[in-house]
């Protein structure tokens, strides 16, 4: 029982970063606009998000420093794809690349440096249910935050005039601009919201999950909520369950390997990916049978007056 | 969707930066990290051997690096590149590049190569490593003195004889102490990714280890056993911040030594194709004070140190029984040889697992 409840622990651990990008780069993606950078992103949020947290000793503050410096990123995204119509995968690419680079030189003086991680919740008598009760009265504020935020994203695009604007922008921009509809201007806030995520997934990792910066940390996880965002199909329900579904392979797989089940651990590294893969694009056949992609995704846009 | 796919891919494999100080008639010296100089670990201690030599030698010398190098194809772009810089002498630091520098080496004969634990060379390319099993065997002699459940936890990169000749000398050593002891392996299949060495010194602990050791990069696994209150060891740098009162002891890479040596037969004109397998008499590596035990466990490890270091005890001494219940074949005489500690790919008995691939 005490196991269950540890591995749900882990599980939820390691899909709150990947849920938290993967939510908003689903929303600049729904606007139209193909931000490649998330990786670069997440790492300048996490040592920024580290920095602010080790000078300030407030997990918030860091934080909000990691929601700052992911959103400072896809401004300069905006500003070269958005504004000055370059090319949206190079950009994004560029980006990352860029990230990886300047979140070593801030985060340079800080390596090697530890941060008490963000204090997790503690409801007494609640929290001691067997099973579930540390699992919903016991986590870090992210992971709340992070179902919160996947919540208020689908009330968003599918409850509001404002989501289903964004999503016009993304689907048909010449429409949407004959309409009257900023088109620029709803996207650049799609991809600051993309951005803003990032950095704060990013920052979640030396801030809750390994409390320390090291450059390089977000090992990949960016590139991995982007791949979430398309085998959900562009849906966020498809989306929470694609990330849990990733992060609780991830720690299963530790756990057999621990357990010594003898299948090659290679190929249970690769498990993750693979039952992600199967079981998003099984559930995107069952419903529709076709790409839900945003039409306008990664096109650009220059309006023409 | 293609593109962007396809982007992706692209995004994956493009990596480094360049550093370099620039001057003459200076000998060019290159490196090839496979991190960043900031992990703390592998990488960070080759770049701390890096400094010593500039230390040492920087009037006559100078010295490039290139980290966050991909291992594999990609590896041999960067080590051209460093060729065509003007480097002389470029030490390649990890076991992935040896195809590429290999390539390499054989397209510019009059440049000469180091590769890191590999075991390929040409008359240009020398390969050097370090007896870390040595370490590992006084690891397994604390772990399993300090262990109350009787169960260690193990974080292992790749599946590869360096790998996995370390967990085998742990557990010998182990076995000494405590013949009953167990040992769970989760491989991380990375060298680098601190929360995913997060959630396996997790895994390890919720499935009952008390002793985490790793042989992974990040100091993730110490500080995950730090908080939950159990013992743990370092890898390849001091991790004592980590886990003040968690590290017993860690495995330190002393690279300095040898680079200042290597350089300065290139200087003298006298550098040839070598293989240096050193270990702790060698000054290849060192082990961090021993701390958070008991003396009597303290001065187990010390003795063990200074039997292995004068050549007294072999954590590879006959008879080894394999996983089959049958005895390896001996071919060191009273110990297992060279060729079949570097070539290391079956565990010993009392490891109830199965080696990957196997």
């Amino acid at each position: 029982m005490e196991l269950v409840e540890a591995i749900i622990l882990a599980v939820l651990a390691a899909s709150t970063p990947l849920l938290i990008a993967a939510t908003g780069e689903l929303v600049a993606e729904r606007s139209g606009v193909l931000n490649l950078g998330v990786e670069g992103m997440m790492i300048v949020g996490a040592a920024c998000g580290f920095a602010g947290a080790w000078l300030t000793g407030s997990i918030f503050i860091g934080a909000l420093f990691g929601i700052i410096a992911g959103t400072l990123m896809s401004l300069i995204f905006a500003l070269m794809a958005l504004g000055l119509a370059v090319n949206q995968v190079a950009t994004g690419l560029a980006l990352t690349i860029f990230g990886i680079g300047l979140s070593g030189l801030i985060g340079a003086g800080f390596v090697g440096e530890r941060i008490t991680p963000a204090v997790h919740l503690y409801i007494p008598v609640l929290a001691d249910i067997p099973l579930i009760g540390r699992v919903l009265f016991g986590e870090d504020g992210f992971v709340y935050f992070s179902v919160a935020l996947i919540a208020g994203v689908w009330w968003f695009l599918y409850r509001t005039r404002a989501g289903l604007i964004l999503r016009a922008c993304g689907d048909n921009h010449v429409s949407a601009h004959a309409l009257g509809y900023p088109v620029l201007r709803i996207r650049t806030f799609a991809v600051m919201f993309g951005g803003a995520c990032a950095g704060l997934a990013g920052a979640y990792l030396p801030l809750a999950y390994t409390p320390f910066f090291i450059p390089g940390m977000t090992a990949g996880r960016g590139w991995i909520a982007l791949a979430l965002v398309v085998f959900s199909s562009w849906q966020p329900g498809r989306l929470v369950v694609g990330a849990y579904l990733f992060g609780a392979v991830t720690i299963l797989q530790l756990h057999a390997q621990g357990w010594g089940v003898g299948i090659p651990s290679q190929f249970m590294s690769a498990l993750p990916y693979l039952a992600t893969v199967i079981v998003l694009v099984l559930l995107s056949r069952a419903r529709t049978g076709g790409s839900t992609a945003p039409a306008a995704l990664g096109t650009v846009f220059v309006p023409d007056r | 969707m293609r593109k962007s796919l396809l982007a992706l891919a692209a995004g994956l494999f493009l990596a480094g930066n360049v550093s370099a100080t620039s001057a003459a008639d200076k000998l060019k010296v290159g490196f090839i990290y496979v991190g960043p100089i900031g992990d703390l670990g592998w990488t960070y201690q080759h770049d701390l051997g890096r400094q010593a030599l500039v230390k040492e030698l920087g009037d006559k010398i100078e010295t490039t690096y290139l980290e966050n190098v991909p291992e594999g194809p990609d590896a041999e772009r960067s080590i051209e590149q460093l060729v065509r810089a003007g480097n002389k002498l470029i030490f390649t630091t990890s076991f992935g590049y040896m195809d590429s520098t290999l390539k390499v080496a054989k397209k510019y004969p009059n440049v000469h190569f180091e590769h890191a634990t590999g075991y390929k060379r040409n008359p240009n390319m020398s390969t050097y490593s370090a007896k870390w099993y040595q370490g590992r065997y006084i690891q397994g002699l604390i772990a399993a003195k300090m262990s109350k459940s009787g169960v260690l936890g193990y974080i292992g990169s790749f599946p590869i004889p360096e790998v996995v000749s370390g967990i085998n000398a742990t557990m010998l050593a182990a076995q000494t102490i405590n013949p009953n002891i167990k040992v769970k392996i989760i491989w991380a299949n990375t060298w680098f990714d601190p929360g995913k060495e997060a959630d396996a010194a997790k895994a390890l602990i919720d499935q009952g280890a008390d002793v985490i050791m790793q042989h992974t990069d990040s100091p993730a696994a110490m500080q995950i056993a730090s908080e939950r209150g159990k013992l743990a060891f370092g890898q390849d740098s001091e991790m004592i911040k980590f886990g003040p009162k968690t590290q017993l002891t860690s495995i330190l890479d002393t690279w300095g030594p040898y680079y200042i040596e290597r350089v300065k037969a290139e200087l003298a004109g006298t550098w040839k194709s070598e293989d240096t397998w050193g270990g702790l008499d060698s000054h290849m590596f060192a082990m961090a004070p021993y701390t958070n035990m008991p003396d009597d466990a303290k001065k187990m490890a010390e003795d063990a140190q200074a039997a292995i270091t004068a050549g007294k005890l072999h954590p590879f001494k006959c008879p080894i029984v394999g996983q089959d219940g049958k005895p390896v074949e001996c071919k060191g005489g009273d110990r297992l040889d060279d060729g079949q500690i570097l070539g290391m790919n079956f565990y010993v008995k009392g490891i109830d697992d199965k080696l990957p691939g196997k």
